[in-house]
């Protein structure tokens, strides 16, 4: 981006300017995620900088908030070493919250890596019958605006026997809403088409004739995809499976809709704190997000770029 | 003849015996046939692998979607729990007058229903139509249980005069009929009079249109003003040496991996009143401290909020198609004698198109969809669509009204979707 020899003594400005302008542009994107970190830390329960935390007074600043994070539900805060601990763990609001992303994120980020790299291994095939459309539909719960979805399973995952009745079934037979089996069912739902684009975009580059390769040595279809294709396209697979774990860890307005009040997950919890009280404790957890996300971000640029070294891939 | 050395020659002669016939497998089928057996062997397999999922996808997303679309256009919770009452309107044309034997179908219903507890979602129904009727109906059901004599016309009018109204039978004959396009009518402002005909609700009644029109334009904005900011970066991104362009693309990754809520909520903590971008004003003098600028909780906060989460969706195309373009043409035009502002209009922009038009349909069908952020930081005036469905979801219960509004931008967003697919085509959707 150097600029060229001959450039005109008003194109030298310019290009500056751009340089600049796009300086602010980074900024903007930047700046919002950067600034709720030191506001954490705020010993006042104000969302702005207070004098003392602009002259990096020690005072200004605590873990007051991040503290309350624990404390927050919990029956007896004023307990001693183990017992606070343990108080914390088992009733704290927000821990409770943290429990109920990570198994409710887990489970829908198996259900939806597994259905969702053997579709794009078949997706990726070229004999693969209507594979535009097929695609279309498996993409569309990233495409379909989240309030129709939740809407939609509102209605059915409070009575999904109902279908049953078109078979002239019974058509009571439990309910979805309210229960794991049914937030982790949407979530995974969700996640699938994210698992669907990162893992076909691993298979672009993917040889069929490794493939064919390990057949003609006498592999059969099974020992060649354990021993063959499944190590080639694991970077793949996992980044799809971060991808469709932070879309669970993330989602908010289907747990609003389908979930009871033993569901409720870190977003819902969130959700809840900023609606009615918003305090500096919502920023303690912003924060540690953040950071949740920053190690997501650096697992997945590094399992791209090993991903392109095994492929063959130079990076450009 | 046959050249030893040719394995083709080897085949044909040995496996079919004469070397005229059609071409044969080792095992003597015809080649063409066994070819296609084994494709559509292949084919079967691909689709076993899909199968799965599109199984899954089917019963937790589309069966759902499909359920909660036909709740737009049939509601029985007037026809089942009225029979005899929808059964004389089936009989009687519109326009009849309700005689003696309508008044006693409604006054039977009426009784039959509060004695199941079922008035309720009766008068939900009809309240829909007529605001105002929903504690009619449980009111009457309460003192028609304790007895009453006919004639019922006059017995009933005697519990509430109500009854007589001409709108009110109107609204019934339409409920009748569980089957309706009320619910479309009213998402695009219209009703029925007493006639029965399609007219415009009143000036002040006229949200739905407006709220539309409202999302359609609020998206637009929020695409036009991703697009002024993210193609600067996007063509910084592009042309920058790979090992600088790499740590400066981790600044628009971490947004897009950064929670959705973190985001709307650090902009609350910046736009608030007390918050830091007005302090920050006033401690530059630039306001005075009693005219903090308002700017959350209505549409300059949804599209600040709104263009920061979606602007990763816009660079990210951009970027990719940016890319691929070969700096020599736009050498090649300034060599010919092009300004650079001709070379950029002329040669650079046109090859930038694709991703422009990528990332715009992208941005422009999250936005018209979206319902978090306008929810915690619009206000009255930034609320779209969603939050209405989600209003009748929740608050109103109204569950047919959100399927209508529902289905209508579902329609939208598939329409565009459509589009998306024509245009780039889904396989070239990337994330990251």
């Amino acid at each position: 981006m150097a600029l060229p020899t001959y450039a005109s003594p008003l194109e030298r400005v310019w290009h500056y300017a751009y340089l600049v302008i796009c300086g602010l542009i980074f900024f903007f994107l930047i700046a919002p995620i950067v600034v709720i970190i030191p506001l954490s830390f705020n010993v006042q329960p104000y969302f702005t900088f207070t004098d003392k935390m602009l002259s990096f007074d020690p005072e200004g600043y605590s873990l007051r908030w991040y503290r309350s994070l624990l404390t927050f539900g919990m029956q007896n805060p004023n307990a001693e070493g183990l017992a606070w601990w343990a108080d914390a763990w088992n009733n704290a609001h927000w821990v409770k919250a943290a429990k109920n992303s990570i198994i409710i994120g887990f489970f829908s980020t198996i259900l939806a890596t597994v259905l969702g790299t053997l579709a794009a291994l078949g997706l990726s095939r070229p004999e693969m019958p209507f594979r535009r459309a097929i695609m279309a539909i498996l993409i569309s719960p990233m495409i379909v605006p989240l309030i129709i979805t939740a809407t939609g399973m509102f209605f059915f995952y409070s009575n999904p026997c109902s279908i049953l009745g078109w078979f002239g079934l019974p058509t009571n037979c439990g309910r979805l809403a309210g229960t794991y089996l049914g937030v982790i069912l949407a979530h995974a739902t969700l996640g699938i088409p994210f698992v669907i684009i990162t893992v076909t975009a691993t298979l672009v580059g993917f040889d069929q004739s490794l493939n064919r390769a390990a057949a003609s040595l006498g592999a059969n279809p099974r020992t060649t995809f354990f021993r063959v294709t499944m190590p080639l396209i694991m970077p793949g697979v996992i980044s799809g499976a971060l991808f469709a774990f932070v879309t669970s860890f993330d989602e908010v307005v289907a747990v609003l809709f389908i979930a009871g009040p033993d569901q409720q997950t870190i977003p819902r919890q969130m959700w809840n704190g900023i609606r009615e009280q918003i305090s500096p404790a919502i920023l303690a957890v912003a924060t540690l997000l953040v950071l949740f996300s920053i190690a997501l971000l650096t697992t997945v640029e590094l399992l791209r770029r090993r991903s392109e070294r095994i492929r063959g891939v130079t990076p450009r | 003849m046959a050249n030893a050395l040719d394995p083709h020659a080897a085949i044909a002669t040995t496996a079919s015996g004469a070397p005229d016939g059609p071409l044969r497998t080792a095992d003597g089928k015809p080649l063409a046939r066994a070819l296609a057996r084994s494709q559509a062997r292949a084919k079967r397999r691909a689709f076993w692998l899909v199968l799965p999922l599109l199984a899954f996808i089917l019963l937790t997303f589309a069966i759902p979607i499909g359920q909660m679309l036909q709740r737009s256009f049939y509601n029985a919770g007037f026809s089942d729990n009225m029979p005899q009452l929808s059964q004389w309107f089936a009989e009687n044309p519109r326009g009849t007058d309700p005689d003696e034997a309508a008044w006693t179908a409604l006054a039977q219903d009426l009784q039959a229903s509060a004695e199941a507890r079922t008035i309720g979602t009766v008068g939900t129904r009809i309240n829909y139509d007529v605001p105002g009727t929903r504690s009619l109906f449980t009111s009457t059901g309460r003192q028609v249980r304790r007895g009453v004599e006919p004639p019922y016309q006059a017995a009933l009018l005697e519990i509430d005069e109500k009854w007589g109204e001409p709108r009110l039978w109107s609204a019934m004959r339409e409920a009748s009929n569980p089957v309706t396009t009320n619910f479309y009518l009213a998402s695009v402002d219209r009703t029925r009079n007493d006639q029965g005909e399609i007219v415009k609700v009143p000036e002040r009644q006229q949200i739905y249109g407006t709220l539309f029109a409202r999302t359609f334009w609020l998206s637009l904005l929020i695409t036009a003003t991703t697009f002024i900011l993210g193609f600067p970066i996007a063509h910084l991104l592009a042309t920058l040496p790979m090992r600088k362009s790499n740590l400066l693309m981790i600044l628009v990754l971490l947004p897009f991996w950064t929670s959705l809520l973190v985001r709307t909520t650090s902009w609350m903590v910046l736009l608030q009143q007390q918050g830091v971008i007005n302090d920050i004003l006033v401690w530059l003098g630039l306001i005075g401290n009693s005219q903090r600028l308002q700017m959350i909780y209505n549409q300059t906060g949804t599209i600040i909020a709104m263009t920061h989460i979606l602007l990763p969706f816009m660079v990210l195309p951009l970027y990719s198609v940016m890319r691929t373009i070969n700096p020599s043409y736009v050498r090649a035009a300034r060599s010919l004698g092009a300004t650079s502002w001709t070379a950029f209009r002329r040669v650079y922009f046109p090859q930038t198109l694709p991703g422009l038009g990528a990332g715009a349909l992208l941005v422009f069908i999250l936005a018209v969809g979206y319902y978090i952020t306008p929810a915690l930081v619009g206000g009255s005036s930034g609320q779209l669509i969603s939050n209405m469905i989600a209003m009748h979801m929740t608050d109103t219960l109204n569950w047919s009204m959100a399927a209508a509004l529902a289905s209508l931008l579902l329609g939208a967003v598939l329409i565009l979707y459509w589009l998306y697919d024509k245009l780039v085509g889904i396989d070239n959707l990337k994330l990251g």
